[in-house]
Order: C-alpha cells, then structure tokens, then sequence
C-alpha cells in the first residue's frame, strides 16, 4: 500500500468519525494524566525516601526523674553514664556519621515550635521530654548496630530509630500512590473498551469499503492498516495532551509552588515527567495497536 | 479455470444445503450462467469460488488453486484473479467514476502512473469516458454498472464472477451490461453470471447451469431458461437488436477483440460505438440466433 493512500484513508477516517475521534482523545488523555501522576507519585515517594534518609537519626533517650522506661528503674542518667554513651558513640564513626546532644529543655521547646498551631503544643509538659542523643548514621540501614549497642545499656531509656516513623509515612505514601495507579487502570480499561467500540463502530460505517478491499483482493495489512493508524493517531493525541498536563501540574504545581512553599523536602520536578514520557506514550501506542488489532481480527477478517 | 468436486454447502441453523453436491467445470475463457429461483444457491456457489465461504465437504478449485487448503494470507492474491459484480453495484458514494475504480489498484499497491493509466482505459472500455469525475448517485443504474464493471476488470482478472449484474436494471440497459460482460469475455475473461433473468439467458445463448434448491438440475451448453409462466421473449434471425431501450449506453467500446489490447496498450484512435453495436457484440458469431426481445401484444 502505497503511504499517500494510507496517509488519505486516516486522514479521511478521522475526518469523518470526529466525535469518536475526540472522545478517544479525551478518555485516553484523562487515564494517561492519572497514570502519569500514579507513576510521578510513585516517584515522589522514591525521591522524599532518598531526602529523608539520608537525614534520618537514631535517637538515644536518656533517663529523667520518675522515668517511664523501664530500663530507667526511675532514676536519671548520671553524668559518667552520659559521658560512657559519649564516648562509645565517638568510637563507632563510622558507621555514626555525626552526633548531637539535646536536652530534656531544647526537646521541649523543638516540640512546642514545631507544633505551635495545634492543641498538642499547648498540652504538652517539659516532663513528657528526655535528654537524648540524637545520632546521624553515614547509612540508615545501619540502625541496628546503634540498637544493639545501646539498647538495655546504663543511663539509656530507649533507642527509637527515626527512619521506622518515616517508614510508616512512605508506606501510606505508597498506597496512595498505588492506589492513583489503580485508579489509572480502570481508566486505562475504559480507554481500551472505548477504543474498541469506536473501532468496531468505524468498520461497520466503512463495511462497503472494506468489503470492496477484501473482494479486489487487498491483503488485511491493507485493510486493516488505516484503522490501527486512526487509532494510534488518536491515542497519541490523547497520551501527548496528557503529557502536556503532567508537565504544566510538575513545573507550575510542585515545581513552581510546593516546593518554594515546602523547603524542607525534596520534590520531583520536570526531568521525572522526561523520565516516564516514553513509557506512557509507548504505552498508549502498544495499547492502541493490540486493541485495534484484536479487534480488527473479529471484524475485519479476509 | 473453477472446478466443484461434490460441494455441498451447508450453513448453521438450516435443515437443508444451499449448496448440495455439486460438480461443475467452468473451462478458461468460458461464458456461462448460473440460473435457478431464489435460494437455489446461485450466489453461495460464487461466494464459495471467492472464498468469502468454506465449503462443508468436497473440493473446490479455483485458477489451479484448491480453496479448503488455500491459507488465508493467500485468499487476496486468489481474489485479484477474479473480479465481481453484484446487483446493488457497490460503489462507494463519495468517490468520483475515477476514483471509485482506482479504489481497486490503490488498494493493492499499484503505482499512480499505472492507475492514472489503466483507469481512463477501462473507463473507456465500459463506455464511460468523460464520467471521470461524477459521482455515483449522479450516474443512471446502467452507468453505475458500468463503474462496478470497470472496477471490477481494472486489474485484469482471469475470472469475472457477476452476481445478478442486472437485477437492479430494466430489461433494454440489462441487455447492454450483459453485452459489455461478453465483450470482456470475449478478451479471454472467463465468466460466470449469477442470474434468474430469463431474457438475458435467452438472448445470449450462452452454457446454461440450472440450480434448485442446491442441486444442478441442468448443464445445458447454448441453452434457454424458461420458468414455464413467463411469458418467452421471441427470436428472429436479424443481426441487431431494434426493441432495446439503449438511453443508457453513452459508447466507448470498440470490437471486442481491441478489449483484450486496451486493457495494455489501447491505441485510443477509434471513438467507440454506440449501443446498439455494443449489444451487437454480444451477439456477435450468432448471426443465426442475434437476440432480438419482441414484447407480445398487449403485455
């Protein structure tokens, strides 16, 4: 088939089937846009887990008066207790990267500024606070060394390891990203069930002429090429207005305003768009072809 | 050219076979109708010589190719080896005459050199030159024959297969399209014409196949198809038809021995003549039997 027939028969084909043409569009640009944000949460996800975790810290509670950890026995930390956790923490560099020492005061008031528009802030007493080590590790995953050293030692009430709360906030992050990408799914089925249909709607409008193909005895590449071509066509139209929305949501939305507004996290940014681009238009392409093509071979057989 | 060893037909649901047990050759070059009423099997025989239906047991051969073992990747290059025409004519409404037949080189990837050639040559073949550009609804029913007819030979079939070509035409432009279909036999065109217009079958005198209900009741070489209630057009021995309506036929065809020419390397120096020779030419060789339809007084 020569390419300025094939070229004329799509053209031909959207021209004449413009309501399908712009609904395919719409559905394909709405599921690629929610596929795309699944995915770009999906990286958010990755790139706050790399920020964070490489400002995570293991903290080393002290024992106050009337402590509640058990460990404590509810005495205080003498000094030469504290000064023997120093010390130990100063050997183990690495894997302890850097190490700071709060007090029982500067928590107190961390908590207070931190939480100065909530109830929470008000509520709180200096008593619910320790003197604490707070130590970085040169690698997160190490925390277990710092544990095992300190936990049950004299003068230490608990060894909490920060990155297990931030843990708790990445898996929350994850299934709402997971669950973007669900959502994506479902859309994506729509788009394919709608795909189909208007396939099958524009081979029963152009029955004659295929049937005219089939009798001259043109091949089903032949027959078939112009329909897959329609598809494609409006499926990347689809998948590239989608991008344009991804790319507007990332320079303007978190580019642009989070992350001005939110300095003390790391946000994606228009490179991560570059980055899934070729994934979700080759998606929509492959997509676009099976569909048809699947189609095609019920409806359009020689 | 198309051979059935034993075909029976039979489609889901039905008690009896559309096609039941039939053995027919139809030899190169050969003019023949297929008569019988509706449902006798007429066009599922066609559709089986297309492949557009698998026969439900014995063989049918088509241009040296047995079709039961025919791969469906193969089915295009059997069908640009036979042409069809049917009654509602097919063509496709918002395509020129030109168009509509270089629809069938496009198709199968013929140059545009080669149709901006071939197709004028058929057009003037068919007897439709300077319709180039109407489209179809602004053409007669003969003339839209005449596409479908061009359409069809566009790619010089070795078969023409017509499926009541005339059904949809009145009996004079009916005489002219059958007299076009033999000049392209003539050219060496193999032709087989579905039909169940007695008049037609009784002017040319061609090898008569008569179905019923799926059976071959009658093989009949220069036979007649009389259903016994009509009443029978009569027969005289001049050599031109003066009873046929020809409004339809606008000329473009020469001898048919130019046919086979044209269709390559037509020369394009005579004008064509006008219907009745074109009608003649189908009698041609028949001088004895020309067709000649008288209507009966008072009918």
């Amino acid at each position: 088939m020569r390419l300025t027939f094939l070229l004329g028969e799509i053209g031909n084909g959207l021209r004449r089937n413009v309501s399908m043409v712009v609904s395919v569009v719409l559905v394909t640009m709405i599921s690629m846009y929610l596929l795309g944000m699944g995915l770009l949460a999906q990286r958010q996800v990755d790139t706050m887990k790399d920020y964070w975790y490489d400002r995570v810290q293991v903290s080393i509670f002290l024992c106050v008066d009337k402590s509640l950890y058990a460990n404590c026995a509810g005495s205080a930390t003498t000094q030469v207790q504290r000064d023997a956790v120093k010390a130990q923490l100063e050997q183990m560099k690495p894997p302890v990267k850097e190490v700071f020492y709060e007090t029982q005061a500067e928590a107190y008031q961390r908590f207070k500024n931190q939480f100065r528009n909530s109830p929470l802030g008000e509520q709180a007493t200096e008593r619910a606070f320790a003197d604490s080590f707070r130590v970085s590790l040169t690698d997160a995953s190490k925390f277990d060394v710092i544990a095992s050293s300190f936990q049950g030692a004299p003068g230490v009430g608990k060894v909490q390891d920060q990155k297990q709360l931030l843990d708790k906030f990445f898996t929350f992050m994850n299934v709402v990203s997971w669950s973007a990408i669900a959502l994506a799914v479902l859309m994506v089925v729509c788009a394919v069930l709608l795909m189909a249909t208007t396939i099958r709607q524009t081979a029963f409008s152009r029955r004659r002429e295929t049937g005219i193909m089939r009798l001259v005895g043109a091949s089903n590449y032949t027959i078939q090429m112009p329909f897959i071509m329609e598809t494609v066509v409006a499926a990347l139209v689809g998948a590239g207005l989608a991008m344009v929305l991804l790319y507007a949501t990332v320079r303007y939305g978190i580019a642009g305003y989070l992350s001005t507004a939110l300095t003390d996290t790391a946000f994606i940014g228009v490179p991560d768009v570059v980055a899934i681009a070729p994934w979700v238009v080759g998606g929509v392409v492959a997509l676009a072809v099976l569909t048809s093509g699947f189609t095609l071979r019920r409806y359009l057989r020689v | 050219m198309i051979l059935f060893d034993t075909v029976t037909k039979k489609y889901p649901r039905t008690t009896r076979p559309a096609v039941d047990s039939v053995s027919l050759e139809v030899e190169r070059g050969e003019f023949v109708f297929i008569v019988g009423q509706s449902g006798s099997g007429k066009s599922t025989l066609l559709r089986l010589a297309l492949k557009e239906e698998n026969a439900t047991s014995g063989a049918v051969f088509v241009a040296g190719r047995e079709l039961a073992t025919l791969p469906d990747r193969k089915v295009p290059q059997l069908r640009r080896e036979i042409g069809t025409v049917f009654q509602d004519f097919r063509l496709l409404p918002n395509k020129t005459v030109f168009q509509n037949v270089a629809f069938a080189l496009q198709v199968i990837g013929k140059s545009r050199s080669v149709i901006r050639q071939t197709v004028p040559e058929t057009l003037r073949i068919v007897g439709l030159e300077g319709k180039e550009k109407r489209l179809p609804h602004e053409l007669s029913g003969g003339e839209q024959q005449r596409v479908a007819i061009a359409r069809a030979i566009v790619n010089k079939p070795a078969i023409l297969l017509a499926d009541e070509p005339t059904g949809n035409l009145d009996p004079g432009i009916s005489l002219e399209i059958v007299g076009l279909l033999d000049r392209i036999n003539r050219s060496g065109t193999t032709m087989v014409m579905a039909t169940h217009d007695l008049y037609i079958v009784n002017a040319f005198r061609k090898r008569v196949i008569e179905l019923k209900e799926g059976r071959v009741v009658r093989d009949d070489l220069g036979g007649e198809y009389n259903t016994g209630d009509i009443v029978m057009p009569e027969w005289d021995t001049r050599p031109s038809l003066d009873a046929v309506a020809v409004g339809d036929a606008a000329g473009g065809a020469e001898d048919s021995t130019d046919l086979a020419q044209a269709g390559d390397s037509h020369t394009g120096e005579a004008d064509g003549p006008n219907s009745d020779e074109l009608v003649a030419v189908g009698a041609a060789g028949k001088e004895s039997k020309t067709p000649r339809l008288k209507r009966r007084r008072g009918q």
